[in-house]
Formats: structure tokens, C-alpha cells, sequence
């Protein structure tokens, strides 16, 4: 089984996002960049189902070379191979679905991973875009039936269910409400959601590996997609913050101030 | 004025899910609006939102019964042209956000997830686990978006009630199956719906007794953090957060939660929050108008026996 799965660069989770003066970006300074964790979940997952069903996991990343140390971490993981689309400058859903798209023409997958969305923008948006330009099916918001403390988890299963032949796969889903299972016709498309897995580290000799796995360079001109985005940013703000209140000294002052002042029961 | 089409969204017992009427309050900031209902038999979801919305397309048909976005955005994608929407929306639920994109790629429109405020053309979302706010606008000829529910009103019924519009969805080959949807049955409110939500985090130890008992005593519902849910102590749907439910009660209780960012994007716009803590430290005391510092396996029963004699 041949898997294509996304490796974004983007802010550290745990960092503190600040807005720049102007109001166009945010403050860079001092901040770490990570792969997406949704992503690090695609690439666990697509590891997990080549370990069952034998097949080459590619890493794709979009960006100038400092992505090269997403597809590494990828790669140190246990991809076989990476893909960077060399690109500088603004890029929206649109864009990167659009040279994934051509990406999965030439790689041939049986399946794209990817993580539902990444951390930065928050869309959502990329997978589905993909699958409907592929007219591929889709199942967004991966999950699994067993959670993240499972002997299953322990033993590194994949959520994703491959059936007979590899034909099909069946997805669990979380949905308002409950979970939702689908069975998905191959290729399809697959996003990740939380529960899907609990990545693995690099090991060393993983790390060491990696440096000499093949790293395959791409440009939107060259695969001919127009990445102009159609998403303008005007302006970025920081949220009006929240007023810090104040500390009770026990539940008796609590509930007289839940009824007096904020007159919430 | 631009025509907008929502799609509706149904809540498993076949009845109009609220959320779909936040979106609509969002969708009259943009131009009139239609709605679009799909369904096995679409008859009664449209009579109960024809009163909010200009005109209603009601699309029965058997391929589209259980919700798909293979089967749902070519239906949703063939009225939009047909009326020449030059908007299309859904509330940013789990089957909102599945969808729309979906949408959007057919009718190659760009799209906004999670809108807060519409001025003018412009959109006002959330980046960065809510840390930061963007305006943005959208420069082609369709444009899609979702809904933050918590952000706009439920829609009042508009004056005179609207068209309804059978028509039949073109059937579509979809590559995927609908297998089963196993539903979390709760006695207790919705979460993204209730006056009152009691959350537990992980110094519950995933005993949730004290949570819920207080949940029921306040009518509340019940919520979780991320760790919670990561454990398997409770199902996935109960996590708050910004990647889980975006929740705006009157009030949050907030129960051995430390408070990361992303728990705090999912409920800093509550209107009163209570957080009870053994950690005087946690980050969630920086949001809370409320804070006790203790363990929770004493307030919470406390704090229950302490309402119910208020009462």
C-alpha cells in the first residue's frame, strides 16, 4: 500500500502567539517550529498500515528549505521518502490543495493522510478540498474504537481498517453526537483527528537514516498550479483578554458570589 | 442584495438542529438567504425553517438519507448554481466542517472557517487555537464559510413565511459507504446548547460521579478536557476545546482542568467561569472570574450540597 501523508511547519504548539505591530503578521522572534501534530498523526498512521500492508509512505511539504526539517522528522520516523514543493510567500487551502492534487497524480497513492487541519490557520479545509478535486472519497476526523491507553494503541494497530484485498477501507469517525463509521473505496482520502494515534519518536538510528533518504524538490510553475491565493488577510488582532477575577477563599463565598454578583444560578 | 444558501443540518431525531439558526443570523449579514434541506423525505425539516429563510429548497431523495459529503455537496452544489448564490454556509459543527470544503472545491470558491463577525464582505476568524484574530476577505466569484455558533444569535423567525421548493438531487455514484453512526446517549443538555456546563479534567483521574452529580443538580452539561478524552474516561464528543466544542454558557465550571491554550479556546467566551483547582498555578485561574483553590473531590460535593440548599 502506497500512502502520501503532509508534513506543514508550523508554530509550536506550547508557544506564545503574539501579533506584530502593523497588525500583518505575528512576532517570529524567539518562536520554535514543529510538523503539525495533526500531520504527525498521518504519518504514524500511514507507518502503522505499511508495517501490515508493505508499501512507500511519501512526506510532503510546502515551504522554503526550513521545511526540510519537517520532512527529516518524517523521514526519521519511518517515511521512505520526501517531496518538498519549493515555495516562498502567502499560499492558501486552495494552493496547497492544488499542488497536492498534482503531487498525488504523479506519486500514485493508494491513500493520502492528512492531518485534519494545522495549527496555524485553523481552516480544516485541505483534505476535503483534495478529495472532491480527486473525486476521491473522504473521511475526515479519523479516529478509532479504542482510546490512546489501549492495549491495541500499545501494540502500535492503526485505526484505519484495511478490508479484503485492500480494496476498501473503513474509518471511524468522531462526529457531534457519537462516532460514525465509514468504508472508503481506494484511493481515498483520509484526515486525522486527536485520537488516532500516539506518534512515535525518532530513534537515533531512525534520525541517522534519514539524512540519507531521498528528498525529491518540486515548484508550483513546474507542476503548473497557480498558487495566487484567493484568501487575503487584512488584518491580524489579539483577542481582548479575559479579566483575571479573583481567588475564593471556599465553597460558601463561591456560591453567594455565583447568586449575588453574577447571578448565574 | 447577494442570495447566501445554508445548508441545514439535522439533529439525529430528524428535527432542525439550532445550530443552523446561528448560521442563518451570520447569512443575513451577507445578503438574503436560502436554505437548502436534504433528505430521505425532506417535507418536514422545511416547514420548520421556512420561517427564517426567503425561500427553502427541500431535496428528497434516498442517496442523500444518511449524510455524506460525497453524495451532500453535489446536491447543495446544484442549487447553489441554480440560484446563484454567490454565498454558501453551514454552522461550523463536525458536519459543517466535513462538508463545506467539500462544497467549496466544487464550485471552486474559497472559503472561511469559523466565522465571528461579518462587516461588510469581511470575515472575522479565529488563527492559532483563537490566540489571534483575522479579518479576511475572499476574492472569488463564490465564496463558503462556517459559522462559530457561540458568536451569533439563534435567527428569530423573519416576517411572512418563506418559500419551500421541492426539488429532486441528481443521484451520484459515491465512492464511500455510510456503515453505522453509534450515538453517545445522554439524558443530560447538549453541550454546545446548555445554559450550564461542568467540565473534569485530568485530576478527576477519569472519576466523573462528582462532575456529573453537580452537572445534575445545575440541569448542567457535562464537558472534558483533552486528556479526558485522550484516556478513554469519556467519549471524545464531550472535549472542549478549540479542535473539540466551541462552548459559551452563562457559566463553566471548570474542574481539575490546568487550562491549555487549546481548552481555553473552546470556552473563554463562557460569561461567568468557576475554576476549582488543587494547583493555585494552573493557567485556567487567569481566565476564571471564580477561583478556588482545592481539591475537587471535596468542593464539587460541597459546592452541590451548597446549591441545592440555596434553591
Amino acid at each position: 500500500m502506497k500512502i502520501l501523508v503532509t508534513a506543514k511547519r508550523v508554530e509550536d504548539p506550547e508557544s506564545k502567539i503574539k501579533v506584530d505591530a502593523a497588525g500583518k503578521g505575528i512576532v517570529k522572534e524567539g518562536l520554535k517550529y514543529k510538523i503539525n501534530p495533526f500531520d504527525e498523526i498521518a504519518v504514524e498512521e500511514a507507518l502503522r498500515l505499511v508495517a501490515k500492508h508493505p508499501g512507500d509512505v511519501v512526506a510532503v511539504s510546502i515551504g522554503g528549505k526550513e521545511v526540510h526539517e519537517q520532512l527529516r522528522h518524517a523521514l526519521a520516523m519511518g517515511a521512505t521518502k520526501a517531496v518538498w514543493v519549493n515555495h516562498e510567500g502567502p499560499l492558501d487551502q486552495m494552493g496547497v490543495a492544488g499542488l497536492l492534487k498534482k503531487i498525488v497524480e504523479k506519486e500514485k497513492p493508494d491513500l493520502v493522510i492528512l492531518g485534519k487541519q494545522s495549527i496555524d490557520d485553523d481552516q480544516n479545509q485541505v483534505g476535503q478540498y483534495l478529495a472532491e478535486w480527486l473525486g476521491w472519497g473522504q473521511a475526515t476526523f479519523a479516529s478509532k474504537a479504542d482510546s490512546l491507553d489501549s492495549e491495541n494503541e500499545k501494540n502500535k494497530v492503526p485505526g484505519v481498517i484495511v478490508g479484503d484485498g485492500a480494496k476498501t477501507i473503513d474509518v471511524i469517525r468522531e462526529v457531534d453526537g457519537g462516532l460514525n463509521r465509514l468504508q472508503l473505496t481506494l484511493p481515498a482520502v483520509v484526515t486525522t483527528d486527536l485520537r488516532l494515534n500516539q506518534p512515535r519518536y525518532a530513534s537515533l538510528p531512525g534520525i541517522m537514516k534519514a539524512k540519507s533518504k531521498p528528498l525529491e524538490e518540486l515548484n508550483p510553475a513546474g507542476l503548473g498550479v497557480d498558487v495566487a491565493p484567493k484568501i487575503t488577510v487584512t488584518k491580524l488582532s489579539m483577542p481582548p483578554a479575559r479579566k483575571a477575577g479573583i481567588k475564593v477563599a471556599d465553597v460558601p463565598t463561591l456560591v453567594t458570589k455565583l447568586k449575588t454578583e453574577a447571578k448565574v444560578i | 442584495m447577494p442570495t447566501v444558501l445554508v445548508v441545514v443540518e439535522a439533529q439525529p431525531d430528524g428535527k432542525l438542529k439550532k445550530a443552523t439558526l446561528n448560521a442563518i443570523t451570520a447569512a443575513r449579514a451577507l445578503g438574503d438567504v436560502h436554505a437548502v434541506v436534504l433528505a430521505k423525505d425532506a417535507t418536514a425539516l422545511a416547514a420548520e425553517v421556512k420561517d427564517y429563510v426567503k425561500v427553502v429548497h427541500a431535496g428528497s431523495a434516498a442517496h442523500v438519507e444518511h449524510y455524506l459529503a460525497e453524495t451532500w455537496a453535489p446536491a447543495v452544489a446544484e442549487v447553489a448554481k441554480a440560484i446563484s448564490a454567490e454565498w454558501v454556509g453551514a454552522a461550523a459543527t463536525q458536519q459543517g466542517r466535513d462538508l463545506m470544503p467539500r462544497v467549496a472545491a466544487k464550485l471552486n470558491a474559497a472559503m472561511a472557517s469559523d466565522i465571528m463577525a461579518v462587516n461588510g464582505t469581511t470575515l472575522t476568524r479565529p488563527m492559532w487555537a483563537g490566540a489571534v484574530i483575522a479579518e479576511v476577505t475572499l476574492s472569488t466569484p463564490v465564496k463558503a464559510f462556517t459559522v462559530r455558533t457561540t458568536e451569533f444569535a439563534l435567527a428569530e423567525k423573519a416576517g411572512g413565511a418563506g418559500e419551500v421548493k421541492a426539488f429532486a438531487p441528481a443521484p451520484v455514484t459515491s465512492p464511500t459507504k455510510f456503515v453505522e453512526f453509534k450515538e453517545v446517549k445522554s439524558a443530560r443538555p447538549e453541550l454546545t446548547e446548555a445554559r450550564i456546563v461542568v467540565s473534569g479534567g485530568r485530576g478527576t483521574k477519569g472519576d466523573f460521579k462528582e462532575v456529573e452529580a453537580l452537572a445534575d443538580e445545575l440541569g448542567a452539561a457535562v464537558g472534558a478536557s483533552r486528556a479526558v478524552c485522550d484516556a478513554g474516561w469519556q467519549p471524545n464528543d464531550l472535549q472542549v476545546g478549540q479542535t473539540g466544542k466551541v462552548v459559551a454558557p452563562s457559566l463553566y465550571v471548570a474542574a481539575g482542568i490546568s487550562g491549555a491554550i487549546q481548552h481555553l479556546a473552546g470556552m473563554k467566551g463562557s460569561k461567568t467561569i468557576v475554576a476549582i483547582n488543587k494547583d493555585g498555578e494552573a493557567p485556567i485561574f487567569q481566565v476564571a472570574d471564580y477561583g478556588l483553590v482545592a481539591d475537587l473531590f471535596k468542593a464539587l460535593p460541597e459546592l452541590r450540597a451548597a446549591i441545592k440548599a440555596a434553591k
